[in-house]
């Protein structure tokens, strides 16, 4: 499998002002931080959710929780996986009992991923609302879920990936499509 | 990321990532273990028998409540009661559960090698809960992560393990596993409780002197000294050995070693290889090990239960 660059998406200033603007749209919907709490999901989503939560406070002036979460265990090709994924941390020191939960991920894609995060968030508690926030939705959906705060929509194929990368994993931001040739 | 083992036999053959990546996924659980709700779905719909020929109260409970916890169905079969009483043999019995399609199999047994005998007969995956005094892996694994939480790595690390080595299956895993993970690791006790093919454990010091053992030492592990084998004559009397082998304050602040990290696999006879000021002492693991059991045999059930749907194509 050769792996072939096909385009930039969002480049390092593009995401952050994308980011930014998710923050925004965060922040009008729910009025104030009060009630708002921002989970990511490992590894980038969890990266994303402390910028949008420092953003938000930087605009509301209150400090927003922030936790991440690994979905390993809840996922649904345990038994097919050819290899298991490695179980990564989940850090979420608040209750999210009653709060308006920001449930954030790098990319959307077939959706399963965000049915795991819905079942394994809910197991922490019952939240007043959980709303969606993803950087890239690529389509293609497996299952009926949609986000609620969209950075950039990306038509793509199947035989294409879109590559997030950030500062403090990969040396820098932004997102780029991949075309995977056989 | 996944293990090269299919079944946890022993850690012998067990190769040094295979044990981090368990010790690492231990770490996931250990905070799934301190959630209101500690109950994730990961093994749902698989089966799991607990085959307990021998008696047991921790292993068993522990293992029955990781496999719980991770949203197994768990079957328990105890050799009292069951068809064994009927002279049925071991294949016929493990053939038998099999036919109920099951997914994995937790065997105690009193005889060693019993678990890899297992593996001829079934294509359950057989996770060993201690086979005689041959290996107890899931406990040894449970050691580590508990001494690497309390230390940071294992690589260098100086632990003493006092006590009946000899008939000892939780001493043997450990020996396997520290000595491959590159823990300086040192044996001590009678020398009629040392097994006499010591130079098979590469990197593993054997000492009768105690303070030699405990010199420095980071962890110290105390065995319990089974006082039926009193009788057999490897073993000198109760106040000898408490006198020479027995861990105590004293002995711990004379060898330098106060802050070292306090292990018993447990049965504890308080008193003779143990004080109970020290088992119950701040430096004290024996309950976090209780815990760290838990959370380390999920891992182990979680690394081998998986992807066999895929592999089997």
């Amino acid at each position: 499998m050769k792996t072939k660059e096909k385009s930039t998406i969002l480049d390092t200033r593009a995401m952050r002002l994308v980011i930014d603007r998710m923050a925004h749209e965060i922040l009008e919907r729910n009025k104030s931080a009060k009630n708002l709490v921002v989970v990511g999901m490992q590894t980038r989503g969890a990266i994303i959710a402390g910028r949008l939560a420092k953003k938000i406070e930087e605009m509301d002036g209150r400090a927003v929780p922030v936790g991440a979460l690994d979905i390993t265990l809840y996922r649904d090709d345990y038994r097919s996986a050819f290899k298991q994924p490695a179980v990564q941390a989940t850090d979420i020191r608040f209750s999210i009992e009653g709060k308006d939960v920001i449930l954030v991920d790098d990319v959307l894609y077939t959706g399963r991923t965000a049915r795991a995060a819905l079942d394994a968030l809910t197991d922490f508690g019952r939240p007043k609302t959980i709303q969606f926030a993803v950087l890239i939705d690529r389509g293609l959906r497996e299952f009926p879920i949609h986000a609620d705060y969209i950075g950039k929509t990306v038509p793509t194929a199947k035989n294409e990936e879109v590559k997030v990368q950030v500062t403090e994993k990969d040396a820098h931001d932004g997102v780029w499509m991949v075309e995977l040739k056989k | 990321m996944s293990l090269t083992i299919k079944h946890l036999l022993g850690l012998r053959s067990v190769p040094k990532e295979d044990i981090t990546l368990i010790l690492d996924t231990a770490k996931g659980f250990q905070e799934v273990l301190s959630r209101d709700i500690k109950k994730v779905p990961t093994l749902r719909g698989q089966t799991v028998v607990n085959l307990f020929f021998e008696n047991s109260t921790r292993t068993r409970i522990s293992f029955e409540l990781a496999e719980k916890r991770l949203s197994g169905d768990t079957v328990n079969f105890s050799s009292a009661g069951s068809s064994v009483k009927k002279g049925e043999t071991l294949k016929d019995t493990i053939r038998n559960i099999e036919a109920m399609k099951i997914d994995m199999v937790v065997v105690r047994h009193q005889s060693a090698g019993v678990p890899k005998y297992l593996t001829e007969c079934t294509n359950a995956v057989i996770i060993n809960a201690g086979d005689g005094s041959n290996e107890h892996p899931t406990q040894a694994l449970l050691d580590m992560l508990t001494m690497r939480d309390r230390w940071g790595a294992l690589k260098g690390l100086k632990v003493a393990i006092v006590g009946d080595i000899l008939h000892s299956r939780v001493a043997r895993s450990n020996m396997w596993g520290l000595a491959t993970m590159g823990a300086d690791l040192w044996v001590c006790g009678p020398e009629t409780l040392i097994p006499q093919y010591m130079q098979e454990f590469k990197g593993v010091t054997y000492t009768n002197n105690l303070d030699k053992a405990l010199k420095n030492a980071k962890v110290v592990m105390a065995l319990r000294i089974q006082l039926e084998r009193q009788s057999t004559g490897l073993f000198p009397s109760i106040n000898e050995y408490r006198a020479r082998w027995g861990i105590t304050a004293q002995r711990l602040e004379k060898s330098g070693c106060s802050d070292a990290l306090i292990m018993h696999p447990g049965p504890i006879n308080r008193g003779i290889e143990i004080t109970t000021d020290v088992a119950d002492g701040p430096n004290s693991a024996i309950l976090t090990q209780v815990t760290n059991g838990v959370a380390t045999r999920m891992a182990v059930l979680y690394l081998l239960g998986g992807g066999r749907e895929h592999a089997a194509e």
